[in-house]
């Protein structure tokens, strides 16, 4: 499997790290429930989904990746940081 | 026997090896089959369960009975194929299952116990007694049934891993891939070509036939010759393609010392991973045999596995051949071998329309039903409209047609498409992203047909890649039609193989279905069917139209089992090359390494890390007497640590308080430039990640220090709050662990010690306990962190690795000088747990904040990571496992990690289980054993005498609940 890391280019799997999901956090007042929901929650699609891989073996970037799950395409990746999946507030 | 002027070995050198013992001549060029054959060897294994004598049955990776193990002690492998084992002078090869020897196998009454012996009799007759499994029957089956044995030693061999990448990849060097290479080579993509064969050519090596005017090896010679001299062309021959996996990723297992006597320098197999911008299988077909009564004497064998032995190498297998197919192709046989002068007894053809010959007899719309000779085969008989006759033959060719090769296309679930005017499967266009499939793997038979689909696969490559073709002219060749009339099984009494290496014969999966083991996969796993080294290859296909016809299903309907990775065995040696010890694992020294192992400590691992166990002095014996006296020594005069390996991450920017404060529990925005604080930190989920202190060195500049353990995970915690949680956050940092070399200083002349060192004295007004700062010494710039892991009046001092050996030689000197010295690992716990200081050994990732005692460190006046999750019901409850200290008190003085407490009274039972102890050590200090452990209401219990029990070691004892602080509770002294 080849990730390409908006920074590095494209790059064997090994070199990230799988961390899960791409949710965007809750503000820090959401409450209980809306932290269950993204610590534990996963929808496990059957087709397109949006993760975050970090480029540990490269060059430490957190990455979104949007891949399907049925053909295992990667259809894109874009820096987390641009991701908008923070709480500022 | 080998046939004068045939075959394509040429003028080749003589080869001696050794088969079972003796000694035989063969040919450069050779495989192990076809030099035995060459020497009139046909029987050269045993099968698997009834130890039937078996021949080579194919020319190719394919084969399921030619198992031999060659070489010996260390090197010794197993189940390595006659048919693709090259010879080299001095081979030695042994054949497999049977005792005492090929020709008398004693287990060979399996046979005649077939009866007994059919599919799913493991699962039915050794049933019971139940006890008798493990210890009777599964070792009596095992050595039984079976094929070669491991050398039981470690693998001296060396392997390899290797990568490569390129524009097109090319799996397998027939006329459809060499086609293939060639069309892109000359379009100027990067190009590789890879094929299992030790040359290049595929089946044009093993027929007669011509290309473009000239014989068609020749003509495949010549394409590798100018693919060979093009720069942007890799030719990698005994190569298998054995996986394909996604974004164009291939797994290829080059081997590289197999046909060679062993050099420790050179790798046996290398392992490559081939990435591959797009890619053409071109891998060929598999032809299949025919089902009928003892169709697995030695001496049958497929059509085109006979016209590889005689077109490639020269060796007839027999003297009186016969033929038995239900297509045009195996006609090919018949008259390749009257050409080459070897008498043909008859072809016979199941179809009542096949061809007919001027060279052979041909005997159409008859069967062959079955096959006598025991070792070798004798005679077959006939079964046509009128009756039944033996014809006498050494040698049978069968051929019920060829499956396509379409395996690395089902790798990614794809699955094949059957096809009635072939009577096989063919891949599912486009199962793989990037794979063009190309020639006899896509169901194209006619040599004509290869190379026009094989330029084509090269052309939508090409257009892929953005490249245009050069045009030229497809070459000519044979270009007839394939025309096969379906034939799996002869009806008839006995048993006929379909699947030769697992003894699966008609009749089992005939069982299988009756037994309502109907599904394709559950077939397969009743009856072993397509599992072992060949994973049924030339059988599998066979096997489900048997399976179709019972149940009263198409093939189609019924559907092939799954073909996964890897395509051809592939030793877990390879596979995990440069894995084996340490491998490429870095070692991680730290500056005082060489000056620990000149004092004898022995080091232990920490991570990558290497670390001084203790420091041994003349006239200990055991580690605990060093131990001992390192930890009075710190508490009584000064020790020396280095503690170099804890993370060190160098924080800056104007938003570094705000990402303390995020990360940690507990407020770092408030602390004072100097000052060092202690932190916790949380993971999302609300339990404890790590801990560690913060040094404030200026108003945008903290430095922080984890757990040695945590340090890679704390940075990427770090990485992933400014990158994804607060990107817009004004602060960087990078890991300064190996930039500085840092020592503690810790025991109550630690000053004194410091005074002597430092270009400027330091006193308890400068510096107080938690301060921290830069000093110089002897001219160096260091760092000052008043801070203590031990209890003690202690510092850590750190300095620019480059001084580290010298400075610690330094300190250990004038420790050494005050009464003290150096102390290692075991001393630093039993300080820490004196002091109910935590390690990984408490925070381990299922404790909180709460039962390691320190909810009074996430603050109540600002937010943090994991704080909303840390507070949820059940994660602040009394009755959780929380944090004691224990000692004991009873005649057993023991305290063991991972021994379980147990309320007194209660047995030592799970469901009674009231805690765990997780770290423990003799305290000089006190004179008893101490530990810490976790306990259900834990704090509320102290003074309670409670049962610690360890199963595995047979320990149970009394302990009292104690408070997690055994010394100096106060903690007068580290304000010293």
């Amino acid at each position: 499997m080849r990730i390409t890391c908006p920074i590095c280019g494209e790059r064997d799997r090994r070199e990230f790290y799988y961390q899960g999901a791409a949710m965007a956090r809750p503000s820090e007042d959401a409450g209980a429930e809306a932290f269950h929901d993204y610590v534990h929650l996963r929808d496990n699609p059957a087709g397109v989904t949006r993760d975050l891989w970090y480029h540990e073996g490269g060059c430490g970037a957190w990455i979104v990746v949007e891949r399907n799950t049925l053909t295992h395409e990667i259809l894109s990746t874009e820096l987390a940081e641009a991701a908008s999946l923070g709480d500022a507030s | 026997m080998r046939i004068a002027g045939q075959g394509r070995l040429g003028d080749a050198k003589s080869v001696s090896f050794r088969f079972d013992g003796r000694q035989y001549q063969g040919l450069e060029g050779d495989t192990l089959a076809s030099a035995l054959l060459a020497n009139d060897i046909q029987m050269m294994g045993r099968s698997f369960k009834y130890h039937r004598p078996r021949g080579a049955l194919t020319a190719g990776s394919e084969e399921p009975n030619a198992l031999v193990t060659i070489k010996a002690g260390d090197a010794r492998e197993p189940n390595m194929r006659a048919t693709v084992q090259e010879i080299y002078e001095g081979l030695e090869a042994v054949s497999q299952n049977r005792f005492p020897s090929l020709g008398l196998d004693l287990l060979s009454v399996n046979d005649l116990a077939a009866p007994f012996f059919g599919a799913g009799f493991y699962y039915k007759t050794f049933m019971w007694p139940k006890s008798f499994w493990e210890k009777v029957y599964e070792p009596m089956i095992r050595r039984a049934a079976g094929l070669g044995a491991l050398s039981d030693s470690a693998d001296a061999d060396l392997y390899e891993k290797a990568y490569a990448f390129c524009d097109l990849l090319v799996i397998g060097a027939g006329p459809a891939g060499l086609m293939a290479a060639l069309t892109a080579a000359r379009a100027g993509a990067d190009v590789i070509l890879a094929d299992e064969d030790a040359v290049m050519g595929g089946r044009l090596l093993a027929e007669v036939e011509d290309i473009d005017g000239q014989p068609g090896h020749d003509w495949a010679a010549g394409v590798v010759a100018e693919l060979e001299a093009m720069e942007n062309v890799r030719l990698m021959t005994r190569s298998s393609v054995v996986g394909a996996y996604d974004q164009g990723t291939y797994a290829v297992l080059e081997k590289v010392g197999h046909h060679k006597a062993r050099r420790r320098d050179v790798p046996l197999e290398c392992f490559w991973r081939i990435v591959a911008k797009q890619a053409v299988l071109a891998a060929g077909a598999i032809e299949r045999p025919v089902a009928f009564r003892n169709n697995d004497r030695p001496g049958i064998m497929t059509a085109g596995a006979v016209r590889a032995y005689l077109n490639r190498w020269g060796v007839a297998p027999g003297k009186c051949m016969t033929v038995f197919a239900n297509n045009d192709d195996a006609h090919r046989t018949a008259r390749d071998l009257v050409q080459a002068g070897v008498h043909v007894a008859a072809l016979i053809d199941s179809r009542h329309d096949g061809p007919t010959s001027d060279l052979f007899p041909v005997i159409r719309g008859a069967q062959v039903c079955n096959a006598s000779g025991r070792k070798r085969l004798e005679s077959i008989t006939l079964r046509t409209a009128g009756g039944e006759e033996k014809i006498q033959t050494d040698c049978l060719a069968m051929s019920g047609g060829w499956n396509p090769s379409v395996h690395l296309t089902c790798h990614q679930n794809g699955r094949p498409v059957w096809r009635d005017d072939i009577a096989g499967f063919v891949p599912l266009p486009g199962a793989v992203t990037g794979l063009h499939v190309a020639g006899a793997c896509n169901g194209a038979f006619s040599t004509a047909n290869c190379l026009r689909e094989g330029m084509e696969a090269a052309k939508t490559a090409l257009d892929a890649l953005g490249r245009k073709p050069r045009s030229f002219d497809l070459p000519t060749a044979e270009d007839g039609t394939y025309r096969i009339s379906p034939l799996w099984a002869v009806p008839g009494k006995g048993r006929a193989w379909l699947d030769f290496q697992n003894d699966v014969t008609v009749k089992d999966v005939k069982q299988a279905a009756v037994e309502n083991f109907r599904s394709v996969e559950h077939m397969k796993r009743y009856t072993t069917q397509g599992m072992a080294t060949d994973q049924g290859k030339n059988s599998n296909v066979a096997a489900l139209a048997v399976l179709a016809d019972v149940t009263g299903r198409g093939i189609s309907e019924t559907g092939t089992t799954t073909f996964r990775p890897p395509y051809s065995p592939v030793a877990i040696a390879a596979m995990g090359a440069g894995g084996a010890e340490k491998g490429f694992a870095p070692e991680r020294f730290t500056t005082s390494h060489r000056a620990s192992v000149e004092r004898g400590a022995p080091m232990i691992e920490a991570g990558l890390w290497y670390r001084p166990s203790y420091f041994p002095k003349p006239g200990e014996t055991t580690w605990r007497q060093s131990c001992d006296r390192e930890v009075n020594m710190v508490r009584q005069s000064v020790g020396i640590c280095d503690v170099s390996t804890l993370g060190k991450i160098d924080i800056q920017g104007p938003d570094a308080d705000k990402l303390l404060d995020f990360a940690y529990t507990n407020m770092f925005s408030t602390l004072k430039v100097g000052k060092v604080r202690y932190g916790l930190m949380l993971r999302e989920d609300g339990y404890v990640m790590d801990d560690g202190t913060t040094a404030r060195m200026g108003e945008n500049h903290f430095v922080m220090t984890t757990t040695t353990a945590a340090a890679g995970q704390v940075m990427q915690h770090l990485e992933f709050i400014t990158q994804v949680l607060r990107p817009e956050w004004d602060v960087r940092f990078t890991s300064v662990t190996e930039q500085w070399a840092q020592f503690a200083v810790a025991g109550p002349q630690s000053r004194d010690l410091l005074n002597g060192l430092l270009d400027e004295p330091i006193d308890g007004e400068s510096w107080p306990f938690m301060s921290c700062g830069a000093v110089t010494l002897m001219g160096v710039q260091g760092r000052l962190f008043r801070i203590s892991f031990s209890g003690e009046h202690a510092y850590e001092l750190a300095v620019p690795a480059r001084y580290g050996d010298a400075l610690f030689r330094e300190l250990v000197a004038r420790a050494e000088a005050l009464g003290g010295g150096p102390y290692g690992m075991e001393a630093l716990n039993v300080l820490r747990i004196e002091k109910g200081l935590i390690t990984h050994s408490e925070i381990h990732g299922r404790t909180t904040a709460f039962d390691i005692g320190m909810q009074g460190m996430v603050s109540k006046k600002k937010h943090c990571l994991g704080k909303p999750m840390s507070e949820r019901e059940g994660l602040m409850e009394a009755d959780r496992e929380r944090m004691v200290g224990l000692k004991p008190i009873g005649p057993v003085q023991e305290i063991v990690a991972g021994a379980h407490l147990f309320t007194k009274g209660d047995p030592a039972e799970r469901v009674y289980d009231q805690g765990y102890v997780t770290s423990v050590g003799f305290s000089p200090t006190l004179g008893h054993m101490i530990g810490l452990g976790f306990l259900k209401n834990g704090p509320e219990r102290m003074g309670e005498q409670i049962r610690l029990v360890d199963h595995l070691r047979g320990i149970d004892a009394v302990c009292e609940v104690v408070d997690p602080v055994f010394f100096d509770v106060d903690g007068g002294r580290v304000r010293g």
